[in-house]
């Protein structure tokens, strides 16, 4: 599965990609955040407040619920500031 | 119908507002909004990150629905990605119709989803020191109220 990182999500963690074979029972976007916040203590740093956590499943913003099962990228960042 | 685009480059307004009224007899309302740096406090620069797979498709989304809730006659969504200086523009929306209402609110009406739901980030640069900025309650709210129509 590629995860990507952006903005300061990315600099926390230390890279804006990474391609990782994710658990089976890591079921959904909470599961992932759980699982990912382990890796590393960027990636602990990165999730340790996840309200301020956004993420999209294969290009679409979905809640913490949500499945990842079948997704090919998922992207988390913060939340969004253009315009 | 609205032409969406996102790029590093300048923002042409005067080219981009020209192709919306170009050859035609029916506009007869065209409103504009663009966004520019402003140096607050000091303020340097602004780089604007974003997720290029994404980025476009979610600005067509939005673009896709004005058009559903407004008779527009067409468009154009512009915005910047990369570094720039205060008094460069970052976004352009521009938007035609018949009559003047549909075209100010659906360019509000873009400007606000825009701000809540396209992928970019804005970094801010100050002296040295370079800040992810935080997202505005505010810009929630603003979205917020066209939910209801």
């Amino acid at each position: 599965m590629e995860i990507l990182y952006f903005a300061w999500v990315r600099e926390r963690i230390g890279t804006g990609a990474e391609t990782l074979d994710v658990p089976e029972d890591v079921a959904t976007v909470a599961a992932l955040l759980d699982w990912l916040a382990t890796r590393s203590p960027g990636h602990a740093a990165a999730f340790a407040d996840r309200s301020a956590i956004r993420v999209a499943v294969d290009q679409d913003f979905v809640g913490e619920a949500a499945p990842i099962i079948a997704a090919r990228e998922i992207a988390i960042f913060p939340p969004v500031t253009g315009g | 119908m609205i032409d969406v685009r996102v790029q590093a480059e300048p923002i042409d307004f005067a080219a981009a507002t020209q192709a919306l009224t170009q050859g035609r007899s029916d506009v007869g309302a065209i409103v504009s909004f663009v966004g520019h740096v402003r140096a607050d406090d000091g303020l340097v620069a602004l780089t604007l990150e974003h997720y290029p797979a994404m980025t476009e498709r979610q600005l067509q989304a939005i673009a896709d629905e004005a058009t559903t809730r407004w008779p527009l006659l067409g468009g154009v969504v512009i915005h910047r990605h990369g570094r720039m200086v205060p008094g460069e523009a970052i976004v352009l929306v521009a938007v035609t119709s018949a009559h003047r209402a549909a075209a100010f609110e659906a360019a509000a009406f873009l400007m606000d989803w825009l701000k809540t739901r396209a992928p970019f980030w804005k970094a801010e640069e100050r002296g040295s020191e370079r800040v992810w900025v935080a997202a505005r309650a505010s810009d929630d709210a603003a979205a917020e109220r066209w939910k209801s129509n």
